[in-house]
């Protein structure tokens, strides 16, 4: 409770600040010569919060966030499928691995953002540019992490479920996955901000809905309220879907030890 | 197959690892021909990093020797075809899966062989009533001290019945008193009904106490058996007692000096390097 206490303060003292160096003639002018120019350039904590209100009073934000999200979850999902994948099999195949190699790291060095105009071109204004941007994104974390799980699973381990028995399929379901899997949920906290990005600056480069839209359109008309309430909503849901993956995480994880666990009585 | 065949049977074994970077090829094994005969328990000692588990890999199948071949029960072992289906394995280091609960780890080589889930868990309960860790089968391994981890790798093992029995110094992490009594353990399951097995250790009293046979290996590299001697002890027996009577100290002495030469060379050549 302490802390929550202490972190809703920061918070205060933020907004706080933001409120007070904003506010038109609450200070003296000690860099912008006019005093509404503060308020221009950095906005105001009172109007973005009276913007959310009315957006999400009116139901007009929610289809703009349900599009977000929508592209946000697909590109997630099918990007960490795919790194899954990719991580095991070339985790697993060192021929496969050695021949990718290259290929993997001139791809994951590249800005993967300069794609997106060529995925708008492929799959057009709607939300399938936006995944495959997220996609892109999502895939490498996740790839990284799961080809690095494969490859430091514990020799004895494999070594014993050999001697108990298990065939190829069943070494892959029994050991190898579920090694990596503490290494997945370790990158997926990265990778669902990664999808977001990847989303929001798709819309951002060319779409009709969206929250990177309305950001856009914002932006347009110099309305920095605006622009500023957008990017507080996206923050809020990424926050959401951070602690969606820690709760999926925990319940699959349950074998993981704690630091210092002790039994409750 | 014939009834006389030793449950296993190396036979000339060389395995010489390549180089890494730079070096000479090292010679772990060279020339090492060890039987265990059906029903026997057979302990291999010597000094450490003498190559003691390479032997036993080979046994299971999990390595290929350079040269040599690999009887079990008269057929040949292939270590490219798989593993020794036989023999079961208990390993030095910890192997349990840790996200597996405490009985899902026993039946995992019941589910490996596709045993229907209802026969699995009810031999995994009887095979953790055995070992004593009835009621901690819903327990994750890391929940677990290391005598009662030991204890499940023992029925995870025994759950298959396996007909060899290859142990990589199991007890060795353990503290003196555990040991003694997971000693004391396998000795009462091994009575019930004779396994063979293949038991390393680096430990005389431990490898004296539970064999019918000690084989005491050279000094690595290029380890082989130099001395085997018979242990005509009464069973049962009861490791921490057994340690006292006459015959065992006289034996302890007789071993010894056929292997102290070897662990101080051993020692030499660590320091050396």
């Amino acid at each position: 409770m302490r802390l929550r206490a202490v972190q809703l303060l920061v918070l205060a003292l933020l907004i706080g600040f933001w409120y007070v160096t904003t506010k038109p003639g609450l200070l003296p002018n000690f860099y912008f010569d006019k005093d509404n120019r503060a308020a221009f350039f950095f906005g105001e904590p009172q109007k973005v919060f009276w913007i959310v209100v009315v957006w999400f009073w009116s139901g007009e934000i929610f289809q703009h966030l349900g599009i977000t999200l929508l592209e946000t979850a697909l590109g997630f999902v099918i990007g960490a499928i795919f790194g899954l994948a990719m991580g095991l099999w070339l985790g697993l195949s060192s021929s496969a691995s050695a021949v990718m190699d290259p290929y993997i790291k001139g791809l994951n060095s590249m800005p993967r953002v300069v794609l997106a105009p060529i995925f708008a071109v492929w799959f057009g204004l709607g939300i399938w540019s936006k995944v495959a941007l997220g996609v892109t994104l999502v895939f490498f974390v996740v790839f990284f992490n799961v080809y690095q799980g494969v490859r430091e699973v514990s020799p004895t381990l494999i070594a014993n479920a050999r001697m108990l028995g298990a065939s190829r399929g069943q070494l892959l379901r029994s050991i190898y996955l579920p090694a990596a899997m503490s290494w997945v949920f370790a990158s997926l906290h990265n990778a669902v901000g990664l999808a977001f990005v990847g989303a929001v600056v798709g819309e951002y480069l060319g779409s009709a809905r969206g929250v990177g839209y309305l950001i856009l359109q914002a932006e347009g008309t110099f309305d920095i309220n605006t622009v500023l309430a957008g990017i507080l909503v996206l923050t809020a849901f990424a926050l959401v879907l951070d602690a969606v993956v820690g709760l999926i995480e925990r319940r699959l994880m349950v074998w993981q030890p704690k630091a210092s666990e002790t039994e409750p009585t | 197959m014939s009834a006389l065949a030793p449950a296993l049977a190396l036979d000339d074994i060389t395995c010489r690892f390549a180089a890494r970077e730079g070096g000479q090829p090292y010679t772990a094994v060279a020339h090492a021909t060890l039987t265990v005969a059906a029903g026997e328990f057979v302990s291999v000692v010597g000094p450490t990093g003498c190559g003691k588990s390479t032997l036993l890999n080979v046994g299971a199948g999990l390595l290929a020797p350079s040269s040599g071949t690999v009887d079990i029960f008269g057929q040949r072992l292939i270590a490219a075809n798989g593993v020794n289906r036989r023999a079961g394995y208990m390993f030095q280091a910890d192997a349990l899966m840790p996200w597996r609960t405490g009985i899902d780890n026993v039946t995992a080589g019941l589910e490996f062989r596709g045993v229907s889930r209802s026969e699995a868990r009810q031999r995994g309960a009887e095979w953790l009533r055995r070992v004593g860790l009835a009621g901690f089968g819903d327990r994750y391994p890391h929940q677990m001290s290391g005598g009662m981890r030991k204890r499940l790798a023992l029925a995870q093992t025994l759950i298959l019945s396996p007909d060899i029995l290859l142990m990589d110094e199991p007890f060795s992490a353990l503290d003196v008193q555990t040991r003694q009594l997971m000693e004391n353990e396998l000795l009462a399951l091994w009575a019930e009904d004779r396994k063979s097995v293949l038991f390393v250790t680096h430990d005389l009293d431990e490898a004296i106490a539970l064999s019918d046979r000690v084989v005491v290996l050279s000094a690595g590299p290029a380890t082989r058996p130099i001395a085997d001697f018979k242990v005509d002890l009464p069973r049962p027996r009861d490791v921490s007692e057994i340690r006292m009577t006459p015959a065992f100290i006289a034996l302890h002495r007789e071993i010894w000096g056929a292997m102290k030469e070897e662990v101080l060379k051993a020692y030499e050549r660590q320091k050396a390097a």
